[in-house]
């Protein structure tokens, strides 16, 4: 009895790892669409991931251990995020393992592993790539913090889980806190997983890239495990903003027509999710690297408005 | 009492009420004339939208009519002629460089907070649901004030002193139901004089000093007597 | 007379014991090197014990000493606080006595410096000892004092360096004017209590404005020695100044001593708490947070870097004392015990990768003579166990699960998100606020680290110094090891060590953390389960779960072993080690963000041919607080310089016509 939901636990977190490159062929084809070509196949994705996983590695000579461990760690810490993210179900027993706080630590984990990889080689692109993330994710880190504690404000846990209950529970009610909080985590999900205007995923010029310019050096099975970890990222942020802010359609009971609307509620929100990217991506530019301070600045922003509309307006005096 | 005791029409009066407090940080953190006009004019229309579902909600129907000038007013009329004040004085390209736009920005917070916690015994007062509003409607018009403060561009200070006026609408809505339609009417009238005014104004000044920057302005104060005319310092 | 403080006092003989002995050695110090060590080590392991054992009592034993004043014996008591701080002393010096062996013989130069500094060594661990132990204020005092002249000469042993010296006296005016703070502060409360020890003054309540008088005193003079902002300039001069071991020391430990103070007067001497302050302490502590973290991002001498970060980690500290004092002034007890429990669970943390970094750059020094990044690179290769724990020690405390920092920043957050429950709208938004300055500084420091690890032991060697860098010795391995296991035993095992230090707030507060520990030793839950829970063992588990799986599943056989080829050289010349990122450059994004906190000066200087560009980075603290407060100084000196007439007769004058007056005044 108590193993069945463990056993989804891993069949969710598989489902979480086996889906990741879906979205990213999703969010390519809608955006090649968008600009009048055909676009790549949908499953490419996966061929390319496939071939990169069977290809010898080939490193460096000044390469160290750290090098060599990075992907295994970036890719493990990622993964365990997305197990620990209600995707289909809700109360999976993962959920209590770690709570928000818990989640963007493993992350933070995972970018610090990757910019130490970017500086191991001695070339002078990882050191950038290194130095740019860490000044981007330093800013976002602060407006994330504040998108949960507006959400705590109101729902009183951390537990991803429980906020999700507390959301689905409270029905339609229009809140300005989670409005800015929306936005808030939005830009923050932007400037996380490298997306335009903060970083462009399909770069080619090594001077303008920040997550490409730390993955350089990798090649065969390690950049293979670098990039399926870049698009679980990808995904987890957009479970995230899809599961929080909208939980309905999750399954909160393990039934299987409940697990079944869940996979197509999920679906349905991250494929609606992934068209609205493409979109902005294809209006916009990329940014000035210094720029993106601002961009944050107004992330932060957001989040704190959030906070303090909540404090002033739907508490009551 | 809490959101979910609300009727949906009041939950979406402090949305809006939220948005124009978003709209006044908009207007601090603009660098471009323009798009503060545009900041402004949505400024303009959320607070006409508020004041029409204050009307919906309260059964109040002269709201309607504040609404529907503050609308014309502020979302239209005004926003037009400064942009058309913009385009005669050929400042559609300028960039303000506002020094330190972090800070600014926190140093509005710190006003919200404040503005909250000034709020507080007022509020605890009324009984009406949008009493929490006050405090969004004072940071509205001290936020104007900052911006006036933080800019050396007289338009933008313009804008920041109409973005005041819309604080102080906002206010009066919120608190009492809205002011008599007469002091209303005269308010209006008074603005839109004001805005004719200004342009004319800052063509004046344009003409005479060469520049819209407020700074430029120390030069009229009479410093030292002692000063030949014509040896003063160049701009 | 329990036990354990007996243990606590023979941790202090024999302290005051080993440095006579190194007193007495003179020029022979080198000789009994080895027993001395060994002498600190016992000493350290007494004090471990005699924490546990203080930790664990029920009843705190006191008893009082046959010295001191005549009306006044010294007093000492070890009650669970004691415990928790002799504990933390013991942990570190445990590590140090391991260190020192070898790392003191590289030092062996000059006329009898062992001697020196292995005297002034045990006189600054017996200091940092009894003021833990002291239960009256004049003991306090005398042991404050004894740590802080003691460390001066620590400070000021590498003398041959006018850098050095004019750090060393920095410190010490700045420990004398915090020591008088303290002093007057002890005063205040006496006036109001009948007599100088614990008891009286925890029993004086004296009227309102007097205990915050008193709480102003104490947050100068402790936030002084433990480097809050803006009162920390002297700490990123001193601190790197002393040999590797004792900035271990000092950073890990003796501002902990001062986090102790801190803790002992607020909480539990001065009367009734009041949220105000729990404001200021919040507000100074952020401040410190994020300008350490700032200045340490920017530096570039690694010794400086992790002083810097010291000073953002006792800012952190401070945070959760804050929260702390909001919580338990607004009746929010439970929460105000989550929070003191997260900064001294921070401290013991702080202590424990601070000294373990230190010990690494000592090592790194001892090996290459090298504290400028710029010079570094490679050192991975050249000394892999030292790589490995200082690694360690950079993902604790960068605040990474599954290691220590994670924790105690996880508890400060808990607690703070917790700040729904305060009655204030103003409190509820201001401690969000500086929580995500918190989260900033966690970021900066992460970014800090990256760039030490990444330049100092990553890429390739920048000089010739490091390229012949070799493993140092068993000892200093073993000592660096200590220290790094117990950072990810403190970060895998949390709810052990919240059940320990639980016994502070029980035993201070008269409340307990009875939640955390509810559920069992996988789960920490410090507010409810159903709020937040982390279970560390877990996370640990499965990521190493994850590995395996992928290494089973993808790393095929002949996978397992990457071909090796040069680096990619954008098809121009082979890469070498010059055109490495520098940690200057790394820092740049970050410097031109946050420009406005430093004062940068940078130049390019040209002179035939060859550009050199010159970087400076200055700390507004100076500018800013301690050069109008020395130029007040002396401008209020000059006043009184007429006095200063250089005539004997007049200066005996003075003091005759002081006698007659004060005689008057008895009278």
């Amino acid at each position: 009895m108590t193993l069945l939901p463990w056993l989804l636990t891993l069949l969710q977190a598989a489902l979480f790892a086996a889906a990741a490159p879906l979205l990213v062929g999703w969010i390519k084809k809608v955006k090649a669409r968008l600009q009048n070509r055909r676009g790549p196949p949908l499953l490419q994705v996966y061929r390319e991931l496939w071939k990169l996983l069977g290809k010898e590695a080939v490193m460096a000579h000044t390469a160290s251990p750290v090098f060599r461990a990075a992907p295994y760690v970036v890719f493990s810490a990622t993964w365990l995020v997305a197990a620990v993210i209600p995707l289909v179900a809700s109360h999976l027993p993962s959920a209590a393992m770690a709570d928000v706080i818990v989640l963007v630590g493993l992350l933070a984990l995972a970018r610090f592993v990757l910019a130490l990889a970017g500086m191991d080689i001695g070339t002078t692109f990882g050191g950038m790539g290194s130095s740019r993330e860490m000044l981007v994710s330093g800013l976002a880190e602060p407006a994330l913090l504040m998108v949960v504690f507006t959400l705590t404000m109101s729902a009183h846990t951390t537990n991803l889980a429980s906020v999700m209950d507390y959301i689905a529970g409270a029905g339609l009610l229009l809140r300005p806190s989670f409005l800015f909080a929306l936005g808030a985590l939005v830009l923050v999900a932007v400037a996380e997983t490298g997306r335009i205007p903060i970083d462009n995923p399909a770069a080619h010029l090594e001077l303008t890239m920040i997550h490409e310019a730390m993955v350089l050096e990798y090649s065969g099975i390690n950049l293979g495990l670098m990039e399926w970890a870049a698009q679980i990222k990808l995904m987890i942020y957009g479970t995230l903003i899809a599961n929080v802010f909208f939980p309905w359609g999750i399954a909160s009971e393990l039934t299987p027509v409940a697990l079944l609307i869940g996979v197509m509620a999920i679906t349905i929100k991250l494929a609606l999710l992934a068209i609205a990217l493409a979109v902005t991506e294809t209006v916009l530019a990329k940014m000035r690297l210094f720029r993106a301070p601002l961009f944050l600045n107004v992330a932060f922003l957001l989040a704190l408005l959030g906070l303090l509309s909540h404090v002033i307006l739907e508490v009551g005096a | 009492m809490t959101l979910m005791h609300l009727s949906l029409t009041e939950q979406s009066v402090f949305v809006l009420a939220a948005l124009v407090l978003l709209s006044s940080f908009a207007l601090l953190a603009q660098t471009r004339l323009l798009s503060a006009v545009h900041a402004f004019a949505w400024q303009g229309a959320l607070v006409a939208a508020v004041t029409a579902l204050m009307a919906s909600a309260g059964d109040e129907p002269h709201l309607y009519l504040s609404a529907a000038l503050t609308l014309t007013l502020k979302a239209l009329l005004i926003p037009w002629m400064l942009h058309r004040l913009i385009r005669r004085l050929a400042l559609e390209r300028h960039v303000e460089t506002v020094r330190r736009p972090a800070v600014i920005t926190l140093a509005g917070a710190a006003i919200v907070v404040f503005c909250y916690w000034v709020v507080l015994p007022i509020a605890r007062l009324e009984l009406a649901a949008t009493r929490n509003i006050l405090a969004i409607s004072l940071s509205v018009v001290l936020l104007g004030l900052l911006m006036m403060v933080a800019r050396r561009q007289a338009v933008s200070q313009v804008i920041g002193f109409m973005s005041m006026e819309n604080g102080l609408f906002l206010a009066a809505a919120a608190a009492t139901g809205g002011m008599p339609l007469v002091v209303e009417l005269g308010v209006a009238f008074d603005v839109l004089v004001a805005a004719v005014l200004f342009g004319v104004f800052f063509l004046q000044i344009r003409d005479s000093i060469d520049s819209l920057d407020v700074d430029r302005l120390n030069r009229l104060t009479e410093t030292d007597t002692t000063t030949v005319p014509g040896t003063e310092a160049r701009p | 007379m329990a036990i354990s403080l007996q243990l606590a006092l023979a941790a202090i003989a024999v302290m005051l014991c080993a440095g006579a002995l190194a007193f007495a050695a003179g020029a022979r110090a080198s000789r009994i090197n080895d027993l001395y060590f060994l002498l600190l080590g016992a000493s350290g392991t007494l004090a471990l014990t005699a924490g546990l054992g203080g930790l664990m009592a029920s009843t705190p034993p006191a008893t009082t000493l046959p010295f001191g004043l005549p009306w006044l014996p010294w007093h000492v008591r070890l009650d669970a606080l004691s415990g928790f701080f002799l504990l933390l002393i013991g942990l570190v010096s445990i590590a140090v006595a391991l260190f020192g062996p070898s790392y003191v013989r590289g030092l062996a130069h000059g006329r009898d410096p062992l001697s020196v500094l292995g005297g002034f060594t045990g006189l600054f661990v017996a200091g940092m000892l009894t003021v833990v132990l002291a239960d009256d204020a004049f003991l306090f005092m005398v042991a404050w004092e004894l740590m802080s002249v003691a460390s001066y000469f620590l400070v000021a042993f590498q003398h041959e360096q006018a850098a050095n010296r004019r750090a060393a006296l920095l410190y010490l005016l700045m420990a004398h004017i915090g020591g008088l703070c303290i002093l007057l502060g002890f005063g205040v409360l006496a006036a109001f209590g009948h007599g100088f020890d614990f008891d009286s003054l925890r029993n004086a309540l004296p009227p309102t404005p007097w205990t915050t008088v008193a709480f102003a005193l104490a947050f100068i003079g402790f936030g002084m020695k433990a480097g809050l902002v803006p009162l920390h300039a002297w700490l990123p001069e001193a601190h790197p100044a002393a040999p590797s071991h004792i900035s271990a020391l000092m950073s890990g430990v003796m501002l902990k001593v001062a986090v102790y103070g801190f803790i002992r007067f607020v909480f539990d001497l001065n009367g009734d708490l009041h949220w105000g302050w729990g404001v200021a302490v919040l507000t100074i502590g952020s401040a410190s947070a994020l300008m350490g973290a700032l200045f340490a991002v920017v530096q570039t001498d690694l010794k400086r870097l992790l002083a810097y970060s010291s000073v953002e980690n006792v800012g952190i500290v401070f945070i959760g004392l804050g929260l702390s004092l909001v919580f338990l002034s607004t009746g929010h007890r439970l929460l105000g015990v989550i929070a003191l429990v997260a900064a001294l669970y921070h401290a013991l943390n702080h202590a424990l990768f601070k000294s373990l970094l230190f010990l690494g750059a000592g090592a790194v020094l001892h090996s290459s003579h090298e504290r400028d990044l710029e010079h570094m690179g490679g050192l991975l290769r050249r000394m892999p166990w030292t790589g490995l724990f200082f690694l360690i020690g950079c993902l604790s405390i960068a605040a990474l699960p599954p290691f220590n920092g994670f924790v105690s920043e996880w508890l400060t957050f808990q607690s703070a998100l917790q700040a729904w429950q305060l009655d204030s709208g103003v409190l509820r938004s201001l401690l969000p606020i500086a929580v995500a300055i918190l989260a900033l500084t966690g970021a900066l420091t992460a970014a800090a680290f990256v760039k030490v690890y990444g330049v100092a032991f990553l890429g390739r060697a920048r000089s010739r110094r490091i390229r012949r860098a070799r493993e140092v010795s068993l000892g200093m391995r073993a000592a660096q090891a200590w220290l790094a296991v117990l950072c990810l035993l403190l970060g895998v095992l949390p709810m052990p060590v919240v059940a320990l230090i639980d016994a502070v707030p029980r035993q201070l507060l008269g409340i307990g953390l009875a939640q955390a520990t509810r559920h069992g030793w996988l789960w920490l839950t410090p507010v409810a389960p159903a709020t937040a829970s982390y279970a560390a063992p877990l996370i640990l588990l499965c990521l190493a779960f994850a590995w395996w799986l992928v290494r089973m599943l993808l790393g095929r056989a002949r996978l397992r072993r990457p071909r090796r080829s040069d680096a990619w050289d954008c098809g121009f010349a082979p890469p070498d080690a010059r055109m490495q990122y520098s940690a200057t450059a790394f820092a740049q994004p970050i410097r031109r963000v946050f420009g406005v906190l430093f004062r940068i000066d940078e130049s390019i200087q040209n002179d035939s041919g060859t550009s050199r560009y010159r970087l400076q980075i200055a700390d507004r603290a100076w500018e800013s607080f301690y050069v109008p407060v020395a130029r007040a100084v002396q401008a209020a000196s000059r006043r009184v310089t007429w006095l200063q007439s250089g005539s004997i007769r007049v200066y005996l004058g003075w003091s005759l016509a002081t006698l007659l007056i004060l005689l008057w005044v008895i009278s």
